[in-house]
């Protein structure tokens, strides 16, 4: 899910009245901070500071609340993410078949830790628990996509196709 | 009340139904150790200290959100549950810095005693200690993550009590601390230093600001010319740092303390509290008559004060423009006094004695230096003022009781009772109900305005005026609430007193603390207790009228000419700033206008 909006323009209504309308829907609903904050971040790409302040005086909340939220859950993000997001998995099945040296690799080739985004903003690394591919170990995943059975010797290659299609 | 049968201990009690297994363990004599809980604050089962058996329950629970039914058999001392919370505090202990001898609480900390009540003379497991940066960016209250044991009260507190929220628990398992969002420092957010953060933490995670070291170079320099003001509601806590009993004032031996100090002159902030019933009862008149902004909203509170300025900014016309005390004080020391006594003002150095955090940044506000030098110069909680007497080895039972010094020691009750919430109310319907009516009063205490409930009310007939409409709030969380209604014309007064902190100034974040065990075994509240000392001593004053003050009477006949006049105007009155919620999205609103 990338960014669709185009931060820093529009006037306060423009930007985030989508906001506004996913928090209409959850009117007078206990517990449903989680699913406005995942709403929000699938249009925006991440949280940033504005926007949480913007739900939480909303929501009649402190921000420090809705950030102690958005910190806890891992999916949450509060910096942009780029435009592919590759995840590796690092559960036991792929990590004894060498998964960390696959992350590894990808740190080099792209350039970032896990959790950074590259400054062109294509690629955002990330890792994950058990994808449920088992059978393909080690796994990666690039967006919706599932690249299973890698050697090291295919990390620049996959990332050099996501880099062709952008 | 309904009443449910239940068996602690073998010990068959009736206690009420719905109460937990924590409270009818105390009701029944039997204390079982707690670290997260706080009496009316705090109940979340998150420390799991409390654990005891319950029949027919798995596993063991935490009394102190486990609720009594009919027939409910309790266990709180098996090997068991003794082995369990040793292993419980021990985990907590496990990535605590082992500061003790130079931490803040020692001997004060709920930590340090509770592993010493559960037995704890090994700690089996070490666990990762991360290093968090401390937070000293506000002239009022540090943090100090590094030693948080997240038991959340300051959250608690902060949210539910003073309705601020600027704290929350952040991030999770060894990286979790409880912080302001996005990790700001407390003087990028909205704060407001009331310090009820540091009263109800259990260790040294939050404190106040240590400026001790400050007033003792000070003092050991010879040429300053240090004198010292003390407020209301310090008198009536400050025993509690060497023994008394919680609602002991000790007024006069404070006094004794102060002198061998080494302050020049030991004044008292009645003094001028006297004075702000003179400036803001005339401001209260002036508006009922001219048509000018009501309600009239104290302004003493500097907690009180901030919140409004970043939560309320369409009330800050309605804020008297009155100083607080503290502030008159300062402002008077420097130019009044130092004329009268020929001291050089430059050589002055004026220390207060607040019970109070948020008096140190008040003290910091740009516009309050009008002087021409800082009003104040430095700002102690009674809990540094009790760190220096005992630094100077004094035995403060055995000090004498002394008289503060003229003239800015001369003070009436009125001025004294400005410690508990309605104090300010209550001695400003004193001096306004004289001055119109021009009647003496013949009962003194307005009971109505008095006491602990959240949101206080009455009404006072004050002829040929007409009748006055009053509120008092205590504590921010009440504050909010009567505003709400107020901006939402479901309510309308022509006065309203605010204070920062729950009880008033008896209750202010300087205060000694009143730690989760202590305050389980008072019977009263320990704010209530307090107050009484003050509402005692002020029923055994001579003077109990602020404008019978003989040295508030004679500052106007030599000084001030009157209340707002162009000297108090000058001097003792002043001007509010708004202030954002938010500086994220105030920015982004900023440019994106």
């Amino acid at each position: 899910m990338s960014c669709q909006c185009k931060c820093g323009s529009g006037r306060e209504e423009d930007k985030f009245a989508f906001i506004d309308r996913i928090i209409e829907q959850y009117k007078n609903q206990k517990g449903s901070m989680i699913p406005i904050l995942h709403q929000v971040q699938q249009v925006l790409g991440y949280l940033p500071e504005e926007v949480q302040a913007y739900i939480a005086e909303k929501m009649g909340v402190p921000l420090s609340e809705v950030y102690g939220i958005v910190s806890f859950y891992a999916l949450f993000s509060t910096q942009p993410k780029g435009k592919h997001r590759v995840s590796v998995c690092l559960g036991t099945a792929c990590y004894v078949r060498g998964s960390g040296k696959i992350l590894e690799e990808l740190q080099k080739e792209l350039g970032i830790k896990v959790g950074e985004t590259t400054k062109d903003g294509l690629f955002t690394l990330e890792a994950c628990r058990c994808l449920g591919a088992c059978g393909l170990a080690p796994v990666l995943t690039v967006d919706e996509h599932v690249h299973g059975r890698l050697t090291t010797k295919d990390v620049a290659e996959i990332i050099n196709k996501y880099k062709d299609v952008q | 009340m309904e009443m449910v049968n239940i068996t602690i201990d073998g010990q068959k009690v009736q206690v009420p139904a719905g109460i937990t297994v924590l409270e009818a363990a105390r009701m029944a004599g039997i204390k079982i150790p707690t670290l997260c809980y706080l009496k009316e604050i705090n109940k979340i089962g998150a420390c799991r200290v409390c654990l005891v058996e319950i029949e027919r329950a798995r596993g063991l629970q935490a009394s102190c959100v486990y609720p009594v039914m009919e027939g409910t058999v309790v266990r709180t001392n098996t090997p068991a549950i003794r082995e369990a919370r040793k292993a419980v505090v021990e985990l907590i202990l496990s990535n605590h810095p082992m500061e003790c001898l130079t931490c803040e609480r020692n001997t004060k900390c709920e930590l340090q005693a509770l592993a010493k009540q559960l037995g704890i003379t090994d700690i089996r497991f070490k666990g990762e200690n991360t290093e968090f940066p401390k937070d000293t960016s506000s002239p009022s209250i540090v943090r100090n993550p590094d030693k948080c044991i997240l038991c959340r009260r300051c959250v608690s507190v902060c949210n539910q009590i003073q309705g601020v929220g600027v704290l929350g628990t952040t991030d999770r398992g060894f990286e979790s601390i409880v912080a302001p969002a996005f990790h700001h420092q407390l003087s990028e957010v909205d704060c407001v230093y009331c310090g009820q953060c540091v009263n109800v933490c259990p260790v040294g995670a939050l404190t106040e600001k240590d400026d001790t070291q400050l007033v003792w170079d000070a003092i050991n320099d010879p040429e300053k010319h240090v004198v010292v003001q003390t407020a209301p509601a310090v008198r009536a806590a400050l025993g509690e740092e060497f023994g008394y009993q919680v609602g002991t004032s000790v007024t006069r031996q404070m006094v004794a303390a102060l002198r061998r100090l080494g302050f020049d002159k030991v004044f008292d902030t009645d003094f001028t509290a006297d004075l702000t019933i003179l400036e803001e009862g005339n401001e209260l008149l002036e508006r009922v008559k001219n048509g000018g902004k009501l309600p009239l909203i104290t302004s003493c509170s500097p907690g009180w004060v901030k919140f409004c300025e970043h939560n309320y900014p369409e009330f800050l016309d309605n804020l008297s423009t009155a100083k607080s005390p503290q502030q008159m004080f300062g402002a008077l020391a420097k130019t009044y006094y130092a004329k009268k006594c020929g001291v050089d003002p430059a050589k002055i150095f004026s220390v207060s004695i607040m019970p109070c955090t948020a008096k140190k940044f008040e003290r910091q506000r740009p516009e309050l230096r009008d002087s021409g030098f800082a009003d104040v110069d430095a700002v102690l909680t009674t809990r540094e003022l009790a760190k220096m007497i005992k630094v100077a080895g004094m035995d403060f039972a055995a000090l004498p009781e002394e008289q503060y010094d003229d003239p800015m020691g001369i003070s009436t009750g009125a001025g004294l009772i400005f410690g508990a919430t309605g104090g300010v109310m209550e001695a400003a319907l004193r001096t306004v109900y004289e001055v119109v009516t021009g009647k003496t009063l013949k009962d003194l205490d307005f009971v109505g305005v008095r006491g602990l409930e959240g949101v206080k009310e009455a009404s006072v007939d004050l002829p040929p005026l007409g009748t006055v409409k009053v509120a008092v709030a205590h504590g921010l969380g009440n504050a909010r609430k009567l505003l709400d209604k107020v901006k939402a014309g479901e309510a309308e007064y022509q006065f309203i007193e605010v204070m920062a902190c729950p009880g008033g100034c008896v209750g202010g974040g300087g205060q000694p603390l009143v730690g989760g065990p202590e305050r389980m075994e008072l019977e009263e509240d320990y704010r209530a207790l307090r107050a009484k000392a003050i509402y005692e001593e002020d029923k055994g004053m001579p003077l109990r009228k602020s404008h019978e003050n003989p040295a508030v009477q004679a500052l106007y006949e030599e000084f001030l000419v009157k209340p707002l006049g162009e000297k108090s105007h000058h001097l003792l009155h002043t001007h509010y700033t708004p202030r954002v919620k938010n500086q994220a999205l105030a920015a982004w609103r900023e440019k994106n206008k």
